[in-house]
């Protein structure tokens, strides 16, 4: 009898329950680390918390972290695909295909790839333009070097990266003639021994400035463990290396997520392209580290933030020269997106060459 | 090359090498006696995770480095009851134990992962690893104990006929296995990158396991082994950092690639694996045989 009455009670729970939340949408997200990166995918967190605040009970969110870039993604995707979840957010780039394979399995289900070029009816790319953080940072470390060497730590080549380096060592030989970069490949986007490992090597051939497209913060802790100066990444990574620390760039996806988010409750979700950076706020600056920086410098950065905002300063300004010594972008003329997104080539005066 | 960049590059080597050295002789001891134990990662990781905490809570490195141990004991103790006394196939149990070291050592940090820590001086651990790889070198040849762990790894039906108490051996050197891959851990998350994040090992585990194989179950070659691995991946960087095009993805892989090519190596010949591998590795003992 008991048995009887509480089933028929659980039935009638799950019914108002299901009741209560059928408009909920559900909102899933793979990530490529662990949230407690305190970089990429701690930052992706931050966006997916935000978001929630922000739309409150009319979504729930779901996460799978450490999700391997192989055939494990599509597994991971298709879980989250199978389970109802109304939108899902893919954030790294080596997910394309992947999110792809699953976008086509189900066509009633919203993708969205971080850093990607492929999209579908389903499935929308979205990415924030770092690079003009590289040029503030490039900026920097131009006139901060003492020894005209700038470590720089990377994760795998790929276009978002090579940008990445390309637009800093413009900016870095826009002030500084004579800088060097000296670039160690760690093909890991995570891995805080190796990253370490790298960091020391560089400081070890006389680097004074670390730089990483990595993304855990032993890079930064090596920095000022060996008393030279860093840039963290992707979120303010102060506390950990205070005398190193001079600024991260920071990610900022929680409006955006919010966003689409909201598109996606409202019913007017669209597959679009979106690349924003300094103006539309989704790339900042973390402050700038008054200890170590001149404020003449910390001003100088604050006004090239201004002007990549207006649009008066480019990270990509003509002429540009490839290693081979041809002219990619004409003076007077900037960079467009479609080469950006494609950028496979070092600009002249980078040594060595883009691993294939 | 001047000196200091030489030094340096040592100094860096020494540094990033030591871990393997510690899970490696640990490992090795653990399957001289007959025991394959996969879960070095597991123990490597709580062990990581468990000195962290103890340093944020305490403040003192001596007790972080002894509930680092402690874990050790405890983890691998629950391995050596499974695999010895509950007779569970050991691979299956191995990799049981990395999969819930892993998933623990993230749900245990989760609230400490981003606390900033000062880091211990890694050169006292360093100067141990090798006084280590000499002890047990020492230990395995030439004492009494030593002999009867191989023996039991060569034959335990032999070494139990002989009187030799099987289980009680195994149970320690899979202890002894155990606390060193969580010293390993230690040494990782308060020395080498004075931090905790989630899977910060990244699968140094694995390439422990790996040399083990390599150094065809002897101390003096797996600490070779280590720095040859350890060696290479910090000359790979060098030469990148110095210019040269070196393909990265394929210097990650050369842990497991060299450690295949030994296994072709001595599996070619009958005598030669017989001569290398512990006998009765990975095959569960029963008394009642």
């Amino acid at each position: 009898m008991i048995r009887k009455i509480l089933t028929i009670f659980s039935f009638f729970t799950i019914i108002s329950v299901s009741a209560l939340y059928a408009d909920q949408k559900k909102i899933g997200f793979i990530y490529i680390g662990p949230p407690g990166d305190h970089g990429w995918t701690y930052m992706h967190d931050q966006g997916r918390i935000y978001m929630e605040n922000a739309l409150g009970d009319s979504i729930s969110t779901t996460y799978i972290e450490n999700v391997p870039e192989n055939a494990d993604a599509v597994r991971a995707i298709r879980k989250l695909a199978a389970s109802g979840h109304d939108l899902i957010f893919t954030t790294s780039f080596n997910y394309m295909d992947q999110t792809l394979e699953v976008a086509k399995e189900f066509p009633d289900v919203k993708f969205e790839h971080a850093t990607g070029f492929k999209r579908m009816d389903n499935v929308s790319t979205y990415s924030a333009r770092f690079y003009e953080g590289r040029t503030i940072i490039g900026h920097i470390a131009g006139k901060m070097t003492k020894t005209n060497t700038i470590g720089y730590i990377v994760s795998f080549p790929i276009p978002e990266v090579i940008r990445g380096i390309n637009a800093f060592y413009l900016a870095a030989a826009k002030v500084n003639p004579d800088v060097k970069i000296k670039i160690i490949w760690n093909y890991s986007w995570y891995d805080p021994g190796k990253e370490a490992d790298a960091a020391n090597t560089l400081i070890n051939q006389g680097a004074d400035i670390i730089v990483q497209h990595t993304d855990s913060y032993a890079p930064c802790q090596a920095a000022e463990k060996a008393g030279v100066l860093a840039f963290g990444q992707a979120s303010n990574q102060e506390a950990f290396c205070p005398n190193a620390h001079m600024t991260s760039i920071e990610d900022i996806w929680g409006p955006y997520y919010a966003a689409k988010a909201q598109a996606v409750v409202d019913g007017t979700w669209g597959s679009e392209d979106t690349w924003q950076g300094f103006k539309d706020g989704m790339v900042e600056m973390s402050p700038y580290n008054t200890k170590l920086l001149p404020l003449d410098i910390i001003l100088e950065a604050k006004n090239m933030e201004t002007a990549i905002e207006n649009g008066t300063l480019h990270s990509f300004e003509g002429p540009i020269y490839n290693q081979a010594g041809e002219l990619v972008v004409k003076e007077g003329e900037v960079a467009d997106d479609g080469m950006l997104a494609g950028m496979m080539f070092y600009v002249q005066g980078i040594d060595g060459e883009v691993p294939q | 090359m001047n000196t200091d960049l030489i030094i340096g590059i040592l100094n860096i080597v020494l540094i990033s090498t030591t871990p393997l050295v510690f899970a490696g002789i640990g490992e090795l001891v653990t399957e001289k006696s007959g025991v394959l134990n996969l879960g070095l990662e597991g123990l490597m990781l709580v062990g990581a995770v468990t000195g962290f905490i103890t340093l944020v809570l305490t403040g003192n490195y001596f007790y972080s480095l002894f509930f680092s141990i402690i874990s050790g004991v405890i983890l691998s103790g629950i391995f050596a009851f499974l695999v010895l006394n509950l007779m569970t196939n050991q691979i299956a149990t191995g990799l049981a134990l990395t999969i819930f070291g892993i998933g623990l050592s993230a749900m245990l940090g989760k609230k400490f992962s981003g606390t900033p820590i000062e880091g211990l001086n890694p050169y006292f651990f360093i100067l141990i690893s090798f006084l280590l790889v000499f002890l047990v070198s020492y230990f395995l040849s030439k004492t009494k104990s030593g002999l009867i762990i191989r023996a039991v790894g060569e034959n335990h039906n032999s070494a139990y006929a002989l009187g030799y108490n099987v289980i009680k051996t195994r149970y320690m050197t899979i202890i002894f296995g155990g606390v060193m891959s969580s010293i390993a851990g230690f040494y990782i998350s308060i020395c080498y990158a004075p931090m905790w994040q989630e899977g910060m090992t990244a699968g140094r585990g694995w390439i422990a396991l790996a040399l083990v194989v390599f150094a065809t179950w002897k101390p003096w070659r797996l600490l070779v082994g280590a720095y040859i691995f350890g060696g290479v991946a910090i000359m790979q960087m060098n030469l990148q950092a110095i210019g040269v095009k070196l393909p990265g993805q394929f210097f990650n892989m050369m842990p497991y690639l060299a450690t295949i090519i030994v296994l072709v190596f001595i599996s070619s010949n009958k005598l030669r694996l017989k001569l290398s591998a512990p006998a009765s590795l990975n095959i569960s003992f029963e008394k009642n045989q």
